[in-house]
Order: structure tokens, then sequence, then C-alpha cells
């Protein structure tokens, strides 16, 4: 980063760079959508201002796949884990960097990474569903992934 | 015409992943918020801090003045009043003379940036009269001071009153075996959509306006745009980017999006108007605080003899959906049982509150909650299975309800021995230790309301188009509105399957009323069975164009052929053929690309009363659900690990989709019965955040259990009925009724928050009531 702007992360990304996969659903820290991961970690882009984050690595929903879909998203086009899909680019963050620091949560582990993600559509299962199933595909060294 | 594939079917009843799955798992699905015009400015929107005043002078001269604002607009500008419903025009963009609830628009602000829109609306000054404020529904029931709305019935709030009579209910009462009385209490809920309300406008100098907008109902968006605006329709162009969840929050026009388009044509510039999101809790429009009371009457047997019921439901500020609303929570607790005699009064009551309107299971979701608890009750003291207390009541398929709703396909019954089998239910009732509990809750929904909201000119309800050109892709345009619930890839996925091609042939087209056909949008459950009629007949209409040309190919009749993948085929010898796109150019030889089109219309259903059609559907789904709760005795806390969701929606055309649906709507039912609630104090909203409204976390959330037993419905696309709001009925009263089961306790009042567990053990124990040795 080397923005000095006062507004958030999440208007630097969206209205400066026009990078808008990252989304505004709250603006108040409760939804989730905004999330990007501030190196390595996920982070509520709507609760930080961009100038706190001059030389620190960002990575948003557009950096994560390089060529195709990670096996993250590969397993949530699969296993239909979103509806509206706007909750889906945080969701996907988060299940990113929780598979990078765990390579085979539990059903636990996988909740009480995505409290916080809020989901209307679809009811939370099978996010999990498709999170336990990147996992297996990473383990078998198919996909691309964290 | 032609008849459809044939079974089994290639794509349909399969699981397919949505077609634009890809841009959304990428962050590349365009939503409203993420389009940026050249010169966009930002609208804000200047809400009342006053539940109920009259306006007496607004001050925009400060605002005006201040550099980089381009304008500012008050209500007399625009004041055509409108509403969803073409007989309850009582909303205005702006307010005109009074603000009706805190949250009201007074003014708004097109400016260069953020900043400078929010400055300018400070400087707007509102000189205004307090008038008594009206929260609670009862209180407007008698005449009152100041009326909210010159409309409401006799010097009251009254905004609507609905009375039916249908049989003979008091003498069905007198000759009752066994008779019970619920009366619900329901706080208001909201649809909680996580993507804000936004909408982007643009006044090019060609004299045409074109909006962007987070809408589920392009067209009524479009009409009221043209009515308030003063544009006639082909100057307005409305666009629907992809939507991040509706769940009804998103149907009516809302008085946002016909002030940012009347920005863009204050300042001929494009605007955006991005709600935050405690403006999105004070638009609200969400499921009406309800109050119910329902007397059933049974034979000694536990046939139903009769219902008397009333409503008082809270309608806010505005009518939106409310004469609807007021019909349905009546008319939608005649199903799925034989209900010989029934009486109904509802009245819905203007307060000084967000204004309520269609949520998800609209109208069907309270009645539904105290009828199945009753029920439950009467089960029990007559002493016979709740399931079994269901079935004796079953309406049979082909079969017409006393308000005269007509029934066609109906796999109730079937739903209910699945769910029974599966839950392992006669293992389980009244046998799981104390504090453990099952229960069953059922219902049933329109499958598309059989009446549009507005009748001239008369028009289908659906239409659909193909366009084939040299490059052999498929462009259909449908005005039908995804939302989430997958009808772009049902679309694509039915024309696919019907053309005998790949569906990566197919292209969705976006929304967009300069190109698609009008089509009602997505409400009341409509789009699989009206959009998928129209879709079929549209690809028929193709495919017998397509069979004409691979005729002249092969030099046979057209009637000995048939489409197989990505080829057209003689049927008595498949080995003669042409391939797809042979047979699109064919075709083609005469009349350039192919084109094609479908419609579906409703044919007029119901009886002569008045108010007949309200509730009246081509189909009905049906559902019944068990649900396992483990409570926590001593704080009161509950947990639901399982629930078994049995459901008929006929034929699933897309399983990933409708499994989808049925826990999204298990999901949004369980909130309301965990703690969903919009809580006021007086007329003010106190919890508008998504920190404090709470929806159901992962955690909370149970196992679901899908069973899918409908068998096909004889009008719906290849036997399909809806699954978009039917499932979420069943949940509420099934987690109500087995909290009974567990702890002996009925709740009568939603949500059901652990204190409320806490002191209805209390009173249970001093009623001295001992369950299952506790
Ligand atoms: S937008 Fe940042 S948490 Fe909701
Ligand atoms: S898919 Fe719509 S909010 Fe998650």
């Amino acid at each position: 980063m080397r923005s000095t702007a006062e507004r958030s992360l999440l208007d630097c990304l969206r209205i400066e760079l026009g990078l808008t996969g990252t989304k505004y659903g709250c603006g108040e820290g409760d939804c989730g959508a905004c999330s990007v991961l501030v190196d390595g970690q996920v982070v509520r882009s709507c609760q930080v201002r961009a100038r706190e984050l001059r030389g620190r690595s960002v990575v948003t929903i557009e950096g994560l796949a390089r060529d195709g879909l990670t096996a993250i998203q590969q397993a949530f086009l699969e296993a239909g884990s979103f509806q509206c899909g706007f909750c889906t680019p945080g969701m996907v963050v988060g299940a990113t960097a929780l598979l990078a620091r765990t390579r085979r949560p539990s059903d636990d582990e996988i909740r009480a990474a995505l409290d916080g993600h809020l989901c209307r559509c679809c009811g939370y299962g099978r996010i999990l569903t498709a999170v336990r199933r990147a996992a297996d595909l990473l383990e078998q060294g198919r996909g691309s992934g964290p | 015409m032609a008849s459809g594939p044939e079974e089994p079917y290639r794509l349909l009843g399969g699981r397919i992943p949505y077609v634009e799955g890809p841009l959304k798992v990428t962050g590349r699905a365009e939503y409203t918020d993420d389009i940026q015009r050249p010169g966009q400015l930002v609208g804000r929107l200047l809400r009342s801090p006053w539940a109920h005043a009259r306006l007496r002078a607004i001050d925009t001269r400060a605002a005006r003045a201040l550099p980089g604002v381009l304008a500012v607009l008050t209500g007399e500008r625009y004041p055509v009043p409108f509403g969803v419903l073409p007989i309850t025009h009582d909303e205005t963009a702006l307010a005109v003379g009074k603000t009706r609830y805190q949250g009201d628009i007074v003014a708004a602000v097109a400016a260069v940036d953020e900043l400078t829109a929010e400055r300018a609306l400070a400087l707007i000054k509102v000189d205004v009269e307090p008038l008594e404020e009206y929260p609670d529904p009862q209180t407007g029931l008698g005449k009152v001071a100041e009326p909210i709305h010159a409309r409401g019935l006799a010097g009251t709030n009254v905004q609507k009153e609905v009375v039916q009579q249908f049989g003979d209910v008091d003498a069905a009462f007198a000759r009752a075996a066994h008779t019970v009385r619920v009366r619900g209490t329901f706080s208001g809920v909201t649809h909680a959509f996580t993507e804000p309300l936004v909408t982007v406008a643009e006044a090019t100098p060609d004299g045409r306006l074109t909006v962007w907008s987070a809408t589920q109902v392009p067209h009524y968006l479009h009409r009221t745009l043209s009515e308030v605006l003063g544009l006639p329709m082909h100057r307005i162009r409305v666009i629907k980017p992809e939507v991040g969840g509706g769940f009804g929050g998103k149907s009516d026009p809302l008085p946002h999006e016909i002030v940012c388009a009347a920005l863009a044509l204050e300042t001929g510039r494009p605007v955006k108007m991005l709600l935050d999101r405690e403006d999105v809790f004070l638009t609200n429009h969400g499921r009406h605080p309800t109050q119910n009371d329902l007397r059933v009457a049974t034979d000694a047997e536990g046939k139903i003899l009769a219902y008397d019921l009333s409503a008082v439901i809270d309608g806010g500020a505005w009518s939106s959906f409310g004469t609807v609303t007021t019909y349905y929570n009546g008319v939608l607790a005649m199903g799925p049982y034989r209900v010989p005699n029934f009486r109904y009064r509802g009245r819905r009551v203007y307060t000084t509150k967000p204004p309520s309107g269609a949520m998800r299971a609209h109208g069907g979701t309270n009645v539904r909650y105290t009828v199945e608890v009753a029920l439950d009750r009467l089960a029990e003291e007559i002493g016979i299975d709740p399931f079994e207390l269901r079935s004796r009541n079953a309406l049979p398929p082909h079969s017409t309800t006393v308000n005269e709703f007509r029934i066609t396909s109906t796999s109730f019954v079937a739903c209910l021995d699945a769910a029974r089998a599966k839950s392992g239910w006669d293992g389980k009732f009244r046998q799981l230790p104390y504090g453990r509990g099952v229960g069953l809750g059922c219902g049933f929904y329109i499958s598309g309301s059989n009446s549009p909201i507005h009748f001239t000119p008369k028009m289908p309800q659906s239409t659909v188009h193909l366009k084939v050109d040299m490059d052999g892709g498929i462009a259909v345009h449908s005005m039908q509105a995804d939302i989430g619930q997958g009808s772009n890839t049902l679309l694509a996925a039915i024309v696919a399957e019907v053309l005998g091609v790949d569906l990566e042939r197919v292209h969705v087209q976006r929304v967009d009323s300069d190109v698609s056909p009008v089509d009602l949008g997505s409400y009341s459950s409509r789009v699989t069975f009206m959009m998928g009629n129209a879709a079929r007949s549209a690809a028929l209409d193709l495919r017998a164009k397509l069979l004409e040309g691979a005729s002249r190919l092969l030099g046979l009749p057209a009637e000995e052929l048939r489409v197989a993948h990505e080829r057209v085929e003689r049927a008595a010898d498949p080995s003669r053929g042409v391939s797809f796109l042979e047979a699109v150019h064919a075709a083609m030889e005469e009349t350039g690309a192919l084109s094609a089109s479908g419609s579906f219309q409703t044919k007029p259903l119901g009886g002569k009363f008045k108010g007949a059609r309200a509730g009246t559907a081509p189909a009905y789904s049906f559902a019944a659900y068990v649900a396992e709760v483990e409570v926590d005795t001593d704080t009161g806390e509950y947990r639901v690990p399982k629930v078994w969701a049995a459901f008929d929606c006929g034929r699933p055309l897309n399983r990933l989709a409708v499994e989808g649906q049925i826990e999204g709507s298990v999901h949004m039912g369980l909130g309301q019965v965990l703690g969903e609630s919009m809580n006021y104090r007086g007329s003010r909203l106190l919890n508008p955040s998504l920190l404090e409204y709470k929806i159901p976390t992962p955690q909370q959330m149970p196992e679901v259990e899908i069973l899918l037993v409908g068998e096909d419905d004889p009008a719906g696309p290849f036997g399909a009925k809806e699954a978009g709001e039917g499932p979420l009925i069943a949940i509420l009263p099934a987690v109500a009724n087995a909290l009974h089961d567990a702890i002996g306790c009925r709740f009568t009042e939603l949500p059901i928050t652990p204190d409320r567990v806490l002191r209805a053990l209390d009173q249970r124990t001093k009623e001295g009531r001992r369950w299952k040795g506790n």
C-alpha cells in the first residue's frame, strides 16, 4: 500500500483503485463482506484507514486467483456455497486465511473462522462443506491454494 | 405444440452450479455499487428525526450555496404519490406536508463527494410542528386525533380491514368435541440482505434516463419512475445488475430509487445513492409485527371443523403490500388441511414506525405459526400423535378449499411420511429426556401469485426471448430478476435442455428494460413456475425452427427428427443427423439470426366474492419439518442440532438451488424464533445495525436433512413448483413444538429468547405442572 488516504481501506480499494470485488455491506465491522488479507491476516477493510497500512501487503479477492480458480473458489462453486454472492468474496478471503494456517480445520474451527462473516442466503452449511472439500483438494495436491 | 424433451432429462433434476458462479467467487460479478460513471455525484438523504410531525418550512438556501453541491431536493418537487399496489398509492419520494416515521426522507442532496454532501445536509433547516405519535397499532384501531394518513378508515389509522366468512363457524364450534385458542404475538423482523440498498442514475442529453438499481422487480420500478418523474416509460431504461439478496425487501419501488433518479435529472450528471446500514433498517418493509388470535374446533377424532381467526397487523408508515398482507394473514391459514368453516377479521394499522412490507413467505409465516401451535395442542388434548392429526386433515390432491383455492398437486402426506420416518419420530416424541424434544411444523405456500399487480395493459406474467446468430450462441432475454435464487441458471438450463445443447452455449443477458421483455420479477415465488414455462415455450419454438432447417439438409420430414446432445437427428435412425450448428445455419438461410419468444399467462382462478383472488396460485408447495431441540434449563438457552425438512416443490429442477433455498429458509425462519426482532422504544427503532439485529451465526445453524418428495405438478415447467418461500414457514412452529416436547412450555410469542424460556419454566413450576418427571 502506498496510500496516504484518510478514507477507509475499503473506500480506497473500491473507489480509488476500482477493485470492486471487496464489498461494502455495513461499514461498521459487522458483516465481513469487506474482508481482505493484510500480511496474511483477515482484516475488515471498512475498519482501517488506508494510510495505516503503508508499506504492508494487502491481498484482495482479485489477487487470489492467478490461473483459474483456487481450490476454495472451485469448492464454493461446486458445493453451491453462495446464492446472491455478495458475502462470497469475504467468505473466500476468510477461508483462504484459515486454510493457510490450518491445513485440516475441524468443523468448529471453520465455524469460528467464519463467525462474523454474515451470509443471509445459504445458511452456512454449504460453506462448511466447501471449506472441507477445499482442504481435501489441497491435501491431495489438486487445485491451487493459499 | 411440440412436446418437451424426454425423461430422463440431461440437465434438469441434477445439481447445476450457478452459471454466474465463477464471477461471484472471484469478485468479478457486478453489483449496483460497483458501477462508477464518469463525473458521478454522491446522493445523500436527510431523514426525519421526528416520528410524526407537520413540516412547516424547509430552508435549503445555505445547503444550495455550498460549493460542490449540485442539487437539493424537497418533497414538493416530485409530489406524485406512488406505492407498489395501484390501489394504495400513499407514499411520496420525499415527505410532503408531514413526516410519518423516524427515517422518512425530508430532503436530498447531490454533491461532488461524500463530505460535501454530508455538510450540505447539516445546513438544511427544518421547522416542524410535532404531532402525536402512534407506535401501537391497538391505539390506531379507534379514532385518533391526527390520523397518520387521511385515507385511514373513518378517522382511525386502519389502512385495511378484511372480513371474511365461509360456512357456519358458530355452528361448527357448537358441535365441536375439542376447541383450542392460541393468541400469537410476533415482533417485526427484517430481510437483512447483505447488499445494502443502492441505486445509480444518469440522465443523458438524448433525453433519456438510465437507472441501475438493486431491485427484485425492475418492471414496477420502471412504472413508478415514469409516474413520479413524469417521463414516458420508453425514455427510462432500468437495469438490474447482480443483486445481493432481496427476500422481498427490494420488491417495492423504494423512495431512494426515485430520489436518486430525480437528482440525476436535476443535475444532468450521474448520481449514486448508496444507503448505509442504518438507512437500510429504516427503509425496512420487513415482516409485519402481528398479533393474531385463533380458535380451532375439531370433532372427537381431531377432524378440523372450523377456524375462527383475527389479526391486528402493524403496517408502519405506508401501505406497501399491506392490502395483500391483510388478506394473506387470513387466507394462508387455509392449507395444507381441509378447513370446512372459516371466519377471519384482519386489520392492518398504520403506525409511526418504519414501513412493513413483504418478507419471504409474506403473510403466511405468522399465521402458520399460530395454526401449527394450536394443532400441536389439540393433538395433545385429544391424545393422538401430531403426525396423525395432520394426516387426518390433509387436503387431498385436486381439491378445493372452502374459500375456493384450487389445489392441484400435493404431496403433503408424502412429506409427513418422510419427515416422520427419517427423523425417527416414533422413538423420540415424548421419549427424549427432559430438556430435549422434537416438534413438527407444516406449511404450504403459493407458487406464484395468480393475479399480477397491474392488470392494464393485459400482458403475460412472463415473457422470454431467445436469439441465435451464426456463432451458435444463444442469447436469452428476460426480466425475471435473479437475486441469488438461481433463476438465471434455471433459465439457461431449460433452454439448453430443450435444444439439446451444452449449458455454455446459453448466455442469459442482464435485465435491461431496453431489451428484456417484461416479466413481473422476483416476488411471490413466481419465477420458476412462470418464467420456467415461458422459457420452455420459447425454446420449443426455436427448436421447431432448427428441426425445419435440419429437415431441409437431411431431406427428411421435420416430424421424424429430434434433438440430441448438440445435434439434430432422425429419431428412428440416429446415424442420420446434423450438428446443432449446421441446423442453425440451415435455419438462418432465409431469415438471418433466429429468434423465438415464449410467454406464460395465468388463467383466472378463485371465487366471486370480494378479495377472492388473494392467495390464488397456479400451484402450491407443501412442507412438513421436524426439529430437534436441546434446552439448557438453567440458562434458558437452546440449540437446534437437527432439522428434517420434507418439502414438495414438485420436481426439483436444480437440486443445488432447491437445497440452498431450503437451508437458507431454515436459517431465516430460525432467526425469527431465536432472536431476530426489530425493537422499538415508542416509535424509535433501537437496533438498526447488524450487530444489534442478530441473524443466526454458523454455530447456531442446525444440520438440515432435506427430503424432496414432490411428484410432478401438472402445470409446472417439467413438473416444478416453488421452493423459495414455502420452505421458511414450517421451521418456526417445528422449533416451538419441539420446545414444548422438551420442557412442557408453550410459546406464543416470537422471538423465543432465553429469558422467555426461563420465564415459561418458572410459570410451569408455579402452576405445579411436571414434565417428563421434572
Ligand atoms: S462492510 Fe466491513 S464489516 Fe461490513
Ligand atoms: S450468498 Fe447471499 S449473503 Fe451469502
